[in-house]
C-alpha cells in the first residue's frame, strides 16, 4: 500500500459536491435508511444520523473501545468501520441490549457492582463484555481482563467490571483457583452517588 | 479524512479491475489500519476499493496437507479456527497476543500483511519520515527510537513490521497468493515483505494493483513443540519490542527440524537460516541456543543507549530466543503467556 498526497483544490470557492448515497442499515432489528457519505463512520452513522448516542466516541482511533457495537453477535470499533460496508449485517448497540424498564443482565450487574464512575467508557465495555460472553473463550478473572483488553476505563473502574462481567459470565458464579465454579453470596449494592 | 469514493466489488476480478480503473485507489479489507491512517491523514485514497463482499473468507484443506486462510477472513475467525487451533497453535497464539478482540474481529488476514509500521515519526506529520514522504530524512536514526529495529536497518530507516501474526507466518513458511493486472502470483512469505535500503516507502513486493487473495500454510504446523513469546511494555494490547515464534520437529531431546522469526527487531519478520541449521541433529540445550542468538544478532546494530533508544533489544533479543527455544523444546512456560488460549499445553 503506498501513501499518496493529493494537492487541495487550490480554488477553494469551487463547490464542493459531498458525494452521498442512500444506505440501509439494520440496527437493533430495524433498517434504517440515511443518506450518507462514503467516509462516514459506523459510529457517526449511529450518532449523528440515527440519534443512538450511547455508543460514544472516545478516541476515534481504535484504541478506548468506547464505541465498540456488535456486528452480527461479535464486537468492533464502530470508529474504524465505514457505515457504508455494514450494509446487511445486525448490529447492536448499548440501546439494543436492554430498556430502562428492562435492562439485560450485563446492565444490570454494571449497576450492581457500582462498575462506572463517569460513565463513558461503559456503553463499549458492556457490548464487548458481552461480545466476549458470545465468543465463549474465557472463564476465568485472567482470561476476562485479557479480554477485555480492547476497552479502556479513565475513572479505572477496572475491579468493579470485572466483577460485574465474571458474574454474568457464569450466571451468579465465579471460578476458583482449581478451575471448579463456586456460587458467591450476592453482595450488598454499593451506592453510587457522587462524592 | 479527504474526501473519496468507494466501490463495493463482489469478486477479486472485480476488485482488481475497480482499482486499475482509479488514480490513487486503495483496497479497504477490515479498515482497522487503513482507515485509522486515514484519518491522520497518512493515507489519502481518492477512491476505496472494498473488498467485504469477496468471496474470500473460507480456510479451507490443500490437497498437500496445508491450509488455505482466505484473505478476507478475520484474524479472529482464523484464530479461532478448529483446524488452525489443532494443526497450527503457533498462528492462534501468535494472532491472540495481537491487538484487541475488537480489532481481530475486523482485520482480515490480508491486511495483516499490509499494515503500516507504527514508528513514531511515521504517525508526526511534523517529522521528517522517509517511509512517508521520501527524501525528508529519519528522525529515528537519532531522536528515541526504542521501539525501532536493530536488525537489516538502513540509513533510511530504522522502522519495524508491527504484526504478530507475520512472525507465525514467516517461523510456518506461508505462501502469499497475489492477484493483480496482469494475473495471478504466489510469493514465498520471506520475500513478501523487504528490507528499507533506499525505498523505505515500500513495505512489500506487491506490484500495483496486486491483491492478496490468501495465505497458504504447508502440512507441517509444529504442533507439538512450538511457542510465541512476545516481550512488551505491558502485558496487554502492545506491539511487540521483541518476540520470537518458534516451531520445532523433536526426536526426545534432538531437534529435527527448527524454524523461528522474530518481530519487533527489523523491516520484516526477521527469519536466519543459518541459525536454523545450527539446531537441526543437535541436542537442545541452553549452550546451543546462546550460540544460535548470539548468531542471529551477529551483525545487529542499535541506536543510542538508555530506555528511550533501541540496543537493549540486542541482548534482549538473544535472551528472548533462548527462552522461547526453551519454551518450545519443553513445552512449559517460566510466565505463562497465553491466558488467551484455550488450547494451551
Amino acid at each position: 500500500m503506498s501513501l499518496h498526497f493529493i494537492q487541495e483544490p487550490l480554488d477553494k470557492a469551487a463547490p464542493h459536491v459531498v458525494p452521498t448515497q442512500a444506505v440501509t442499515l439494520n440496527v437493533n432489528g430495524e433498517d434504517h435508511t440515511i443518506q450518507i457519505a462514503p467516509w462516514t463512520s459506523l459510529l457517526d452513522a449511529l450518532r449523528e444520523y440515527l440519534d443512538l448516542t450511547g455508543t460514544k466516541k472516545g478516541c476515534d482511533h481504535g484504541q478506548c473501545g468506547a464505541c465498540t457495537v456488535l456486528v452480527d453477535g461479535k464486537r468492533i470499533n464502530s470508529c474504524l468501520a465505514l457505515a457504508t460496508v455494514y450494509q446487511g449485517k445486525k448490529i447492536e448497540t448499548i440501546e439494543g441490549l436492554g430498556a430502562e424498564d428492562n435492562l439485560s443482565p450485563l446492565q444490570q450487574a454494571f449497576v450492581d457492582h457500582d462498575a462506572f464512575q463517569c460513565g463513558y467508557c461503559t456503553p463499549g465495555q458492556i457490548c464487548s463484555a458481552q461480545g466476549l460472553i458470545n465468543e465463549g473463550r474465557c472463564k476465568t478473572e485472567d482470561e476476562v481482563r485479557e479480554h477485555m483488553s480492547g476497552n479502556l476505563c479513565r475513572c479505572g473502574a477496572y475491579t468493579n467490571i470485572l466483577s460485574a462481567v465474571m458474574e454474568v459470565l457464569h450466571d451468579g458464579q465465579v471460578v476458583v483457583d482449581n478451575g471448579t465454579l463456586v456460587t458467591i453470596p450476592a453482595q450488598p449494592t454499593q451506592s453510587s452517588s457522587v462524592n | 479524512m479527504n474526501s473519496f469514493t468507494l466501490t463495493q466489488a463482489t469478486a477479486a476480478d472485480e476488485a482488481v479491475r475497480d482499482y486499475a480503473g482509479h488514480e490513487h485507489a486503495a483496497y479497504l479489507g477490515g479498515g482497522t489500519n487503513l482507515v485509522d491512517l486515514m484519518k491522520y491523514n497518512l493515507e489519502r485514497p481518492s477512491h476505496l476499493t472494498s473488498l467485504g463482499l469477496l468471496p474470500l473468507t473460507d480456510i479451507t484443506s490443500l490437497p498437500d496437507g496445508g491450509l488455505r486462510l482466505g484473505a478476507l477472513a478475520t484474524n479472529a475467525d482464523t484464530a479461532w479456527h478448529p483446524e488452525v487451533e489443532k494443526r497450527y497453535p503457533l498462528l492462534s497464539q501468535t494472532i491472540l497476543a495481537g491487538a484487541t478482540p475488537q480489532l481481530r474481529n475486523a482485520a482480515t488476514n490480508g491486511g495483516n500483511l499490509n499494515q503500516r509500521t507504527r514508528c513514531y515519526y511515521f504517525y508526526d506529520l511534523a517529522a521528517p519520515c522517509n517511509k512517508r514522504e521520501p527524501g525528508t530524512g529519519c528522525s529515528a536514526l537519532t531522536g528515541p527510537n526504542r521501539v525501532c529495529g536493530v536488525l537489516g536497518t538502513s540509513e533510511s530507516c530504522i522502522a519495524t513490521n508491527p504484526s504478530d501474526m507475520c512472525v507465525a507466518l514467516a517461523a510456518l513458511e506461508a505462501t502469499v497468493r497475489v492477484q493483480g493486472p496482469n494475473g495471478e502470483r504466489t510469493i514465498k512469505f520471506d520475500d513478501y515483505h523487504r528490507l528499507p535500503g533506499d525505498h523505505p516507502e515500500k513495505d512489500n513486493t506487491l506490484e500495483p494493483g496486486e491483491l492478496v487473495t490468501a495465505i497458504d500454510l504447508p502440512a507441517e504446523g509444529y504442533a507439538d513443540h512450538f511457542t510465541y513469546l512476545k516481550l512488551r511494555d505491558r502485558s496487554s494490547y502492545a506491539f511487540a519490542l521483541v518476540s520470537v515464534a518458534v516451531g520445532l520437529k523433536m526426536n526426545g531431546n534432538t531437534i529435527e527440524k527448527a524454524r523461528f522469526a522474530l518481530g519487533g527487531v527489523a523491516h520484516k519478520p526477521w527469519r536466519d537460516q543459518e541459525a536454523e541449521k545450527m539446531l537441526e541433529g543437535q541436542t537442545a540445550s541452553p549452550d546451543l541456543f546462546r550460540k544460535v542468538a548470539a548468531k542471529v544478532f551477529a551483525e545487529a546494530k542499535g541506536y543510542g543507549e538508555g530506555s528511550l533508544h533501541n540496543s537493549f533489544k540486542i541482548e534482549l533479543g538473544k535472551r528472548a530466543i533462548v527462552r522461547a527455544l526453551k519454551q518450545a523444546t519443553e513445552m512449559k512456560y517460566e510466565v505463562n503467556p497465553n491466558v488467551f488460549l484455550n488450547s494451551n499445553p
